[in-house]
């Protein structure tokens, strides 16, 4: 992973996770998008070589212990979103961006059914229409990230 | 040129491995509690990322600390002042009081409440997950803090300690789901329990019974029963009570007092090691809670 300058995509890794934690206004917190899904299907789309369902499930670990919820469970929903990602990179690669932003969007919202899912099924939480609010900005966000990215990844000439 | 075919073992073994790793976790977390220690030890590990992530926000605060006119010092000064005065004059009320009731106490022959040592904290980050109610404060076991210990803003009880780190620490906040406290009506010393229910400006009581006399606008403060919160501490005000009698119990929801959306500095307090308060601004806390 570190060969060719793979340390630049756990950087980049290491900022999401830190955009996911940052203090916000609590209205803005509704909305705050997915980064660490976003960068992690980045990436698998881009080298899936390289990263792969691994990081994903470690990324949701760490995740796990920052955000303080039950061990596993961002992990295992964060390993079930990129598993998608992984076996159909060939397809979403030739998508359009925007195309891709709407298939992330599902993602995403698979990713937060699911946590929610087994949040319910540890302790009874209630579903409110507000825990997907991220979703949005997470379809807003991915064209702007992707470009990013792809300039990161030509500019260090990640392979 | 990257191999099309990814050699190595196929993303559904990967997946089923993983899925496994995660019930193994989400079970010994959830059930056995067997990663209490552990949790402590993730906890120091990803600080440095929690106090970077903060970085930003204390830059903003430092700013707008330091971009600040004079006039607007002076005003805080002289509304400071005039605190300070506020309270050491009740302070020297609540020192004699404190004797009387000391003494009083003793002519019951009930022991004498003693002093409770306080630590101050600051606040770290937030979480941003929408099913737990947690922040991250800037105290950890090099500090001396300790699991169950309760947490207060200058307001009322914020909420316990749940994970102790290194040099941070996890507060679960008292409107989480998983959370309760036992608490009494001040106005007449009804019982009651305040569980959480995941909004933060909800707390519910459950099991009331429609006799019981609460009221709109109670102020509801610990009870003390328990042995994790001292007693009389504000909690929360009731909001709503409705008494439909076709349901079995009354439903009664508060709000917390404490601004539990803006918190920035808290007050940790710890049972053992009675010390004497060394500022008035300490001894506020106790005004508010035994008035």
């Amino acid at each position: 992973m570190f060969s060719n300058n793979g340390f630049i995509i756990l950087l980049t890794l290491l900022i999401a996770l830190m955009a996911s934690i940052t203090p916000m206004p609590l209205s803005v917190d509704a909305f705050r998008p997915d980064w660490v899904l976003i960068v992690l299907v980045y990436w698998c789309l881009a080298l899936p070589n390289k990263v792969n369902i691994f990081t994903a499930w470690v990324m949701g670990f760490i995740l796990d212990v920052l955000l303080g919820s039950v061990l596993g469970v961002h992990a295992c929903a964060m390993a079930l979103s990129v598993y998608i990602v992984v076996v159909n990179f060939q397809k979403i690669r030739n998508f359009s961006v925007w195309q891709q932003a709407l298939i992330i969007g599902v993602l995403s919202a698979q990713y937060h059914l699911v946590v929610f899912w087994l949040q319910r099924f540890l302790s009874d939480v209630v579903f409110l229409p507000n825990y997907l609010y991220p979703v949005i900005t997470t379809i807003v966000l991915w064209p702007w990230v992707f470009l990013l990215l792809r300039r990161v990844r030509r500019h260090f000439r990640i392979e | 040129m990257n191999p099309i075919f990814n050699q190595g073992t196929s993303p559904a073994h990967r997946l089923i491995l993983v899925l496994c790793c995660s019930v193994a976790l989400i079970f010994f977390d959830h059930k056995m509690a067997s990663f209490e220690t552990a949790r402590g030890y993730l906890q120091s590990l990803v600080s440095p990322l929690q106090y970077m992530a903060n970085a930003p926000k204390q830059m903003m605060t430092w700013a707008s600390e330091n971009i600040v006119i004079r006039q607007q010092l002076m005003e805080e000064n002289q509304n400071f002042r005039e605190n300070e005065l506020f309270f050491h004059e009740q302070m020297m009320q609540l020192s004699s009081v404190r004797q009387e009731n000391g003494r009083l106490r003793s002519l019951l022959s009930s022991p004498v409440r003693g002093e409770i040592k306080k630590m101050f904290a600051e606040i770290l980050s937030v979480d941003s997950d929408p099913y737990s109610h947690q922040v991250v404060i800037n105290r950890g076991a090099n500090d001396g803090v300790y699991e169950g210990q309760p947490v207060l803003d200058e307001k009322g009880i914020v909420g316990q300690i749940l994970h102790v780190g290194v040099s941070s620490s996890r507060v679960i906040l008292i409107s989480d789901i998983s959370h309760a406290i036992p608490v009494r009506v001040q106005r007449n010393g009804l019982r009651l329990i305040a569980s959480g229910s995941g909004q933060i400006d909800r707390l519910i009581h459950n099991f009331v019974p429609h006799s019981a006399d609460v009221k709109q606008g109670d102020l509801l403060v610990t009870s003390g029963l328990g042995g994790k919160y001292p007693e009389g501490y504000p909690v929360s005000r009731v909001v709503l009570v409705r008494a439909d009698e076709s349901r079995e119990f009354a439903t009664i929801y508060s709000e917390p007092v404490a601004q539990i959306d803006r918190l920035r500095y808290m007050l940790l307090l710890s049972k053992d090691e009675p010390v004497k308060p060394k500022s008035p601004s300490t001894t506020k806390k106790t005004v508010v809670g035994k008035s």
